[in-house]
């Protein structure tokens, strides 16, 4: 997708420097952002203000302000420990479902792109049937398998992530196995495995790691959903979906059980979403 | 052309194929004998045994998958051993509540998206395009579970104007019908037209970078003949393709949805199916959601050289 913002005849061009900045601005404030809740899910193993899970029925359903700083739940927990804890199982989800899906889709998708020929058709055609299970599905048909838990929603967001990291990795290899200086790896003798690794690979890095970004806003937005459904972190653990779900029930007497977990869902996949966008403007030079 | 519709829909018919199979190992992949884990540890051999004989855990694998897959494609996938009711038949049951929820969604998804991206994309080095783009930008971050949560609160709890949950037939009566779809319409809709806004306006500029509207323009066409006759039928391939999925989005995202606003649609049944183990409920339901997507896939593809003349296939 080129934004196509500084094309040489556009009159807009004096703005386009303007636009640099604000690409910029897309790749601080992501960092920013995601940088937060790295921070928020570290800080929680060390302090939270309350006990996360400490129910308090003195206090339930209060609003942010005085001991609580953003408000209680029905359980009169603590929401901001809450939140605390929960920033950890966003990313760690979301960090081993596409860490599943990088390793998985990268290995597969340049080994297709790098043999080609009949083993790249049914590798593809394989991993294009991936395409039909989008995460909530795979999690459902994993849940009826091995009960709902973290590692079925893990596995299925990581395994529905597969074949866009396998695509990317596929194109870029074509486009670079055609290079001069795989050529002369090859002329020198080294063994496929070794021009893949060596030579091929590092020139893919960056579009899987603007992906890997990308993905990962996708998979925070999963996670939340699956445990909204009750398909993921296990309902003792304090995870935004799980907070959410229960919010529910209490809509009418306070909000901001809804909001909280909400408002960090939201925070958090734009983050990744910013990142990847400012990964994307600082590795492709084709954007600028 | 014709020789690339029938290629593309043998592999879509292939992709269905290979598609089943997954669905199809979902059973054999449960950890020991299903027919005890589904009823539990204090189950009798007899029950067991009956369960065995309906799930058909006598026969072997390879068999059992062809008799079930041409049980499926006759339309009979199975009973329900929740229900003990035909799977298909629930499934038309339950296609109603999500049938015009995902097309209301898609349908509110476009009407805002393509107008907005279109404009967003003319509106390059103005203001407004910075600014619909962080908005669409922040849109797709909203789960649309949460949307939902925030509009029941305003809509249905404080402003009282629509119910927060529940189902109403369009037989019945058609006014509450559409009333009790609204909100979740809306959510669901909403966040996908945040998506769909940021891809139209994409694809809206590269075709506006392109030679022909360069030319288009330096003949004097008024800017509107420009952007509805050059520019937009050309962007209309790709427009399509994000038409497609985001119907797919929305029909897999009403699975959500419908759990927020307790709709009987297809994904509380699913929900339903696995909190039973209900595994020819789950199964067949997998199915359909799978091949939807797949035959949207199809169909976008199909209608490609329907839309671009230029695009000849063989």
């Amino acid at each position: 997708m080129t934004d196509g913002v500084s094309t040489a005849t556009d009159a807009t061009a004096p703005i386009s420097g303007g636009f640099v900045r604000r690409r910029r601005y897309n790749l601080w404030v992501g960092a920013f952002l995601i940088g937060a809740v790295v921070l928020g899910a570290l800080l929680s193993f060390a302090w939270t203000p309350h006990p996360p899970n400490a129910l308090n029925f003195g206090s339930q359903l209060v609003g942010p302000g005085g001991q609580n700083w953003l408000g209680t739940d029905h359980f009169g927990r603590d929401l901001f420990s809450r939140l605390l804890v929960g920033a950890r199982g966003t990313l760690y989800v979301g960090f081993l479902a596409v860490g599943i899906a990088l390793v998985t889709g990268t290995i597969v998708g340049s080994v297709a792109g790098f043999v080609g020929g009949v083993v790249d058709e049914v590798i593809m055609r394989l991993v294009d049937v991936l395409y039909a299970f989008p995460a909530i599905l795979m999690a459902l048909l994993l849940a009826a398998i091995y009960r709902p838990g973290t590692f079925t929603a893990m596995t299925a967001i990581g395994v529905a992530t597969v074949p866009i990291f396998a695509r990317i990795a596929r194109s870029s290899v074509l486009t670079i196995k055609e290079r001069d200086y795989v050529e002369a790896g090859r002329a020198l003798g080294l063994g496929d495995a070794r021009i893949l690794w060596r030579h091929v690979l590092p020139g893919a890095v960056g579009p899987l790691v603007v992906q890997a970004s990308l993905s990962l806003a996708v998979a925070v937005l999963a996670e939340a959903a699956l445990s909204f459904l009750g398909l993921g972190t296990p309902p003792d653990v304090p995870s935004w979906g799980n907070m959410l779900r229960e919010a529910q029930g209490f809509l009418a007497m306070s909000p901001y059980p809804a909001f909280v977990p909400g408002l960090a869902i939201v925070w958090t996949v734009l983050g990744w979403s910013l990142l990847g966008d400012g990964l994307r403007d600082l590795l492709d030079p084709r954007s600028w | 052309m014709f020789g690339f519709l029938v290629r593309r829909f043998l592999s879509a018919v292939l992709s269905v194929l290979l598609a089943s199979v997954v669905v199809f190992g979902a059973l054999l992949a449960v950890p020991g004998d299903p027919a005890s884990v589904i009823l539990g540890m204090n189950a009798s051999p007899e029950a067991r045994e009956a369960l065995g004989r309906q799930l058909g855990l006598d026969v072997p694998p390879p068999q059992r998958y062809v008799r079930w897959l041409s049980g499926v494609v006759t339309g009979d996938l199975g009973e329900s051993l929740n229900y003990r009711r035909p799977v298909s038949g629930l499934i038309a049951d339950r296609l109603r509540v999500s049938v015009p929820l995902a097309l209301g969604a898609a349908l509110v998804a476009c009407l805002i998206a393509f107008p907005v991206g279109i404009f967003a994309a003319l509106r390059r080095g103005t203001v407004w395009d910075p600014l619909l783009t962080s908005l669409s930008q922040v849109g797709a971050a909203i789960p649309s579970f949460w949307l939902g949560l925030i509009f029941i609160l305003y809509f249905a709890v404080e402003l009282r104007w629509l119910p927060a949950s529940g189902f109403v037939p369009l037989a019945e009566d058609p006014v509450r019908w559409a009333r009790s779809l609204l909100l979740p319409v809306l959510a669901l809709g909403l966040g996908q037209a945040a998506v769909m806004t940021r891809m139209t306006r994409a694809a809206m500029l590269d075709v506006l970078d392109q030679d022909f509207v360069r030319t288009a323009r330096s003949k004097g066409l008024p800017e509107s003949g420009v952007v509805l006759k050059h520019a937009l039928r050309n962007a209309m391939v790709t427009i399509v393709t994000i038409l497609g999925l985001s119907l797919s989005n929305v029909f897999i995202g009403s699975i959500v949805i419908e759990q927020v606003f307790a709709l009987p649609g297809l994904g509380r049944l699913a929900l339903t199916a696995i909190g039973t183990r209900d595994f020819p409920l789950l199964q067949g339901e997998i199915l359909l959601y799978a091949a939807t997507i797949v035959g949207l896939g199809f169909l976008v593809d199909a209608s490609y050289g329907l839309l671009d003349p230029r695009i000849r296939y063989d």
